[in-house]
């Protein structure tokens, strides 16, 4: 494997019951590109997602990331080599403060997480490199919000700060500006370039101009498998992908 | 770029005095009352009681703040009240050393029960526990050295450190309060701990606390032994106030019991479980010439909490409290 290659996947399967929802994908994710997986719903985008982050064990196939196999290991394991996920439906701890729910991130690295008999307070000593997260996002003035009471774009933001907090080299976001008004779209498709500059990004996205405008690479899936691989220009002039994905056919 | 802020929920009013240190001037209260309570009423009954609250608040470290329905924490309550008090019996051992071995017991019945229980979710959780709970019930019911149906009766309360002898009601009185008061704290500061933080989070959202790095079922199972020995530290010490060690504390009513208690008085609520514990036997107490239909009104307490009071009697005030 090439030392630009942070990710690679060989023949990765995952079968339910007989049918394949991922079917022997190959994928290989330069080291600081931004990677994009398109394809129409049912495609097997998040389960190739819920694969990599070993939500799910595949059925069959390899997964290799930074040169180590991971794919017997257990999801917070793979978390700490670096390689961390966000969700579709927006995961931060609804009923804690924007501060609280960075700091739980910045907690697990630094240690002392399994002190039960020190005072939570020892967690100040977080806040000043919290506030820098959440000021990277441009959550400052919600910092002592719960959570859940955040509108949807500012709680995948949030989500973002939280991710960050674990400076992992590799970032997997599902669907990132799913459901989002036009002004969130743009304030998070920044948010990913800015974050994107010093690490590798995989996402999963609908959303084309975004994917246009982002993706250095583009892996085009349709029924669990890989239809076409490329840029954009390569993808969407590829007749497949066109009849495929777009659902026109002889444009 | 314009922005909309709308008032944060979060900081509504200023916190005044007593809002801030609401907790604070809580534990006071509970403390001296408890303190002064003997003048008033029994002190053997009070005993018992704060026994039973550090077991509910033990319970509720579980079920409150992590989310987890132990169906069978009986089997740490009875189990550690059996060695304490054979230890204190047979092995002649003094009390602290008596409740020290009881409570390790339950420790670490609680690193077997929670190794096999946590790796299931939700009601097969809660089976499980209970079925390992019965089986050590039976277990108790058929050993020698518990007595079977009779228990460990007349067991000496002994000398605290070979040199205070607990025969003494003011000195067995204040050793009780000094072990409740104690675990309540060590709870309060386990739920407020970077630990705790860690604990709200996986009840919160567990697959984004796995997706951050975090071993979630090893948290739970280090809450499951802690909540599991402070079971056992109220057993303990019950054994040796009551002088009795017997099958009524390891069998399943118990686990139900406790169950009650936490629910009546407020399910995660700091509080709650010990306001429970003490309206539950204060009712068994008063009601006792009603004989077996306590259960019934037990059960129809149960109900109205359920339908019409889910916060509990601690976290309904709180609620009003707060608005």
């Amino acid at each position: 494997m090439s030392a630009d290659i942070i990710l690679e996947t060989e023949d990765l399967t995952k079968e339910f019951a007989g049918f394949a929802a991922v079917g022997g994908v190959d994928l290989r994710v330069r080291r600081g590109s931004i990677h994009a997986l398109i394809g129409p719903n049912g495609a097997g985008k998040t389960t190739c997602f819920n694969l990599l982050t070993k939500f799910l064990s595949p059925t069959r196939g390899r997964i290799v990331f930074k040169g180590q196999d991971i794919t017997a290991m257990q999801p917070a394991d793979v978390a700490r080599l670096g390689l961390v996920r966000s969700f579709q439906i927006s995961a931060v701890f609804p009923h804690m403060t924007v501060l609280e729910n960075v700091r739980i991130a910045l907690q697990r690295l630094r240690g002392n997480s399994m002190d039960f008999w020190r005072s939570r307070a020892v967690l100040d000593q977080y806040n000043d490199r919290a506030m820098a997260l959440i000021a990277d996002v441009g959550l400052t003035e919600f910092t002592n919000w719960a959570a859940v009471e955040l509108p949807y774009g500012r709680k995948r933001a949030l989500e973002i700060a939280t991710t960050l907090a674990l400076d992992p080299e590799m970032l997997l976001l599902d669907e990132p500006t799913a459901g989002m008004g036009h002004e969130d779209i743009d304030r998070i498709s920044q948010l990913i370039r800015r974050v994107a500059a010093n690490r590798t990004v995989l996402m999963v996205e609908h959303n084309l101009s975004v994917v246009s405008d982002l993706s250095d690479t583009i892996t085009v899936l349709t029924r669990g498998r890989v239809l076409a691989e490329g840029d954009y220009e390569t993808v969407s002039n590829n007749p497949d992908v066109r009849e495929a994905y777009m659902g026109v056919g002889h444009a | 770029m314009e922005e909309r802020i709308a008032q944060p929920a979060a900081v509504a009013a200023p916190p005044t005095f007593l809002r801030a240190n609401a907790e604070a001037i809580a534990f006071v209260v509970m403390a001296v009352g408890l303190a002064v309570a003997p003048f008033f009423t029994y002190p053997l009954f009070l005993m018992q009681a704060m026994c039973f609250a550090l077991f509910a608040c033990a319970f509720n470290l579980l079920i409150g703040y992590v989310g987890l329905l132990s169906f069978g924490h009986a089997l740490y309550f009875g189990w550690a009240s059996y060695l304490a008090a054979h230890a204190a019996k047979v092995w002649g051992l003094t009390p602290e050393l008596a409740i020290l071995t009881g409570t390790a017991t339950a420790a670490i019945l609680g690193l077997v029960a929670g190794s096999l229980a946590i790796r299931r979710q939700g009601i097969y959780f809660a089976m499980i526990t209970l079925a390992l709970a019965q089986m050590m019930f039976f277990f108790a019911l058929q050993a020698e050295f518990t007595g079977g149906e009779d228990g460990i009766q007349a067991v000496p309360r002994g000398y605290l450190f070979g040199l205070i002898d607990l025969r003494n009601d003011v000195a067995i009185y204040a050793l009780v309060l000094f072990v409740f008061l104690g675990g309540f704290l060590l709870i309060y500061r386990i739920i407020h701990s970077p630990f705790g933080e860690v604990l709200k989070a996986i009840r919160e959202n567990e697959p984004r606390a796995i997706s951050l790095g975090y071993k979630t079922d090893r948290y739970k199972l280090i809450a499951f032994i802690l909540s599991a020995a402070l079971a056992g530290l109220a057993g303990s010490t019950k054994a040796i106030v009551m002088q009795l060690a017997s099958l009524t504390d390891v069998n399943w009513p118990m686990s139900g019991e406790v169950v009650l208690m936490t629910l009546v008085g407020g399910l995660g609520t700091i509080f709650g479980p010990v306001v429970g514990a003490f309206v539950i036997l204060a009712m068994q107490f008063k009601l006792s010439v009603v004989g077996e239909w306590v259960l019934v009104i037990q059960g129809v307490i149960f109900v109205t909490c359920v339908l019409l009071f889910r916060r509990g009697i601690v976290g309904e005030i709180t609620a009003r409290f707060k608005s």
